[in-house]
């Protein structure tokens, strides 16, 4: 269970993602994931190995990586990635959920079920509408929520963004204060400032999503209002169902897969 | 075989799974099979090459490292996560038993046609009868293991917290060394996620059970405010084939939800399934 099946996992989510959500997986997966899996994690890899004090004392080498690093770069950018990428999933279970629904009405014979064949209800993409919108729109709340927690986290940890070449430790078992140097510090400024950078653009579609629903949402709602209002007795269930099918169709030419097939 | 390996076979069971039993394999992949692989794997990775004593009497450091950690955490956990997750097995191998029985059925009714046979493998089966019994040892032996775990990493490692220091006298070692352990805050921090996550997976293991009970008496409680109408002896013989179709619906129930649907759909089915005695 590694990076490639939460790809895979995550895939799926695509589907009935909107257009900036999609756009936000790509983000997620190339320039984090991948870059953590390929590079960072590379330059991270002898951090204790390589963190040098000026003592022979043993056990203050120890002491002063502990000290200074409570938990590493790479692991807090791993755990970061896999509860931002998690929320996801609470939508995939609101699909199944209504997959599961739809499937069961069709066993009955239901009359109002429209579906010839049950593979219809299978490959179907759901309208992010009702409560399927309140989940989305959790699920994005959520990563945000992640998102900032854990760069406030960083940002404490390590007082800042920057690696510094040098650190001065007097732990005990250390004699007096020593000097201890940090391996490849340069380097793990820019990959830091770089995941940084990432995560804010993250933010930032995440943000932009928000919004994008939020609207949406309230323009449906003052169109349903608008009909009324023309219509108040009159239910015209074809000029509903050709509407959404309108949507469906504007919505699904907006949405073309951008970056990752589901 | 590997951790992907186990993730295809139990993804499997996942459909046989009530919505509880699937939120909680997705936490033990997502939360604790990945943390572990990800993350947690590499914290432990120089345990025993950063150990360090303050002493250069050889063979110390490797008895000191021997007496402190029996078993290292990640070996722990990845125990625990195979023998929690295999319980799920049980209910895999029941549900391939089942469907063997479909089969077999609709051999003797004469539809051993590929497409019945295939929808005999594609669909879901319900969680009654032997198979509820067979969910709940399963989720009943999760359980147990979660709980044992967590015990004996209490046993090995009280308050779950990794020191800095500790003090060792054994032999080789001259006296009493201090020996320095790598990593410790971070190791803390990892021991106190799986610990976090293996509770949830505690709770949502009780919750299912609770849940399997309560609906199972919920659908006894149904069967018995709908009793069978009329029991005298004047229509003994009626009733015992009555009896007898009742055995037969709820058998055809049991086993195969889809399959009662292919009968209905089929009534030539549905007639020579009524006449089979042997179901």
């Amino acid at each position: 269970m590694d990076w490639g099946a939460l790809h895979t996992i995550l895939g799926g989510v695509n589907k009935h993602s909107t257009s900036i959500g999609k756009i936000w997986l790509t983000v997620l997966f190339i320039f984090r994931i991948m870059i953590l899996v390929v590079a960072a994690e590379r330059v991270w890899g002898d951090e204790q190995d390589d963190f040098v004090c000026n003592t022979l004392q043993p056990g203050c080498k120890n002491v002063c990586y502990d000290h200074f690093f409570p938990i590493s770069h790479i692991r807090l950018w791993a755990l970061q990635l896999i509860f931002v990428s998690t929320p996801a999933l609470l939508v995939a279970m609101h699909v199944a959920y209504r997959r599961h629904e739809k499937k069961r009405q069709f066993r009955k014979g239901d009359q109002k079920c429209e579906y010839k064949d049950i593979e219809e209800i299978r490959k179907q993409r759901f309208h992010i509408e009702g409560s399927l919108w309140w989940t989305y729109t959790s699920s994005i709340f959520f990563r945000l929520v992640f998102e900032a927690v854990f760069m406030y986290a960083f940002y404490f940890m390590y007082d800042g963004f920057r690696m510094p070449r040098l650190m001065k430790c007097n732990a005990w078992p250390c004699p007096n204060t020593v000097d201890c140097f940090v391996s490849r510090p340069t380097e793990k400024t820019v990959f830091t400032i770089f995941m940084i950078a990432v995560s804010s653009i993250c933010i930032l579609l995440n943000v932009a999503e928000l919004c994008y629903l939020l609207t949406k949402f309230f323009l449906r709602r003052s169109k349903k209002a608008a009909n009324q209002k023309q219509h108040p007795n009159h239910e015209n269930k074809e000029e509903t169902k050709q509407n959404e099918m309108n949507e469906l169709i504007s919505d699904s030419c907006q949405n073309t897969v951008i970056g990752f097939s589901s | 075989m590997n951790w992907a390996g186990l993730y295809t076979v139990l993804s499997g069971v996942n459909r046989h799974s009530t919505s509880i039993g699937r939120i909680w394999l997705s936490v033990i992949f997502i939360f604790r099979i990945m943390v572990l692989v990800v993350a947690a794997e590499s914290v432990w990775g120089d345990e025993k090459s950063a150990f360090t004593c303050n002493t250069q009497q050889p063979g110390c450091n490797s008895v000191c490292y021997d007496h402190f950690f029996p078993i290292s955490h990640v070996r722990l956990w990845a125990l625990q996560l195979i023998l929690v997750t295999t319980p799920a097995l049980l209910v895999a191998m029941h549900v391939a038993y089942q469907q063997h029985q479909e089969k077999k059925l609709l051999v003797l009714t004469g539809h051993a046609d590929p497409k019945h046979m295939e929808e005999v493998k594609k669909h879901k089966m319900r969680i009654s009868g032997s198979l509820w019994w067979t969910y709940v040892c399963s989720v009943v032996f999760r359980l147990l293991f979660e709980a044992v775990f967590m015990y004996i990493f209490y046993m090995l490692y009280p308050g779950y917290q990794m020191v800095r220091l500790v003090k060792c006298e054994a032999y080789p070692c001259p006296n009493t060394v201090d020996c320095f352990i790598s990593r410790p805050t971070e190791k803390t921090i990892f021991t106190v996620f799986m610990l976090v996550t293996s509770s949830i997976c505690i709770v949502l293991n009780m919750a299912e059970l609770v849940y399997l009970v309560v609906r199972a008496c919920a659908r006894r409680g149904q069967h018995n405010s709908n009793p069978s109408s009329g029991k005298g002896s004047f229509y003994g013989h009626k009733l015992s084939s009555e009896y007898k179709q009742n055995e037969i619906n709820q058998l055809l129930t049991e086993q195969d939800g889809s399959l009662k649907d292919m009968l209905r759909r089929n009534p030539v089915l549905q007639e020579k399934g009524d006449r089979c005695s042997a179901c």
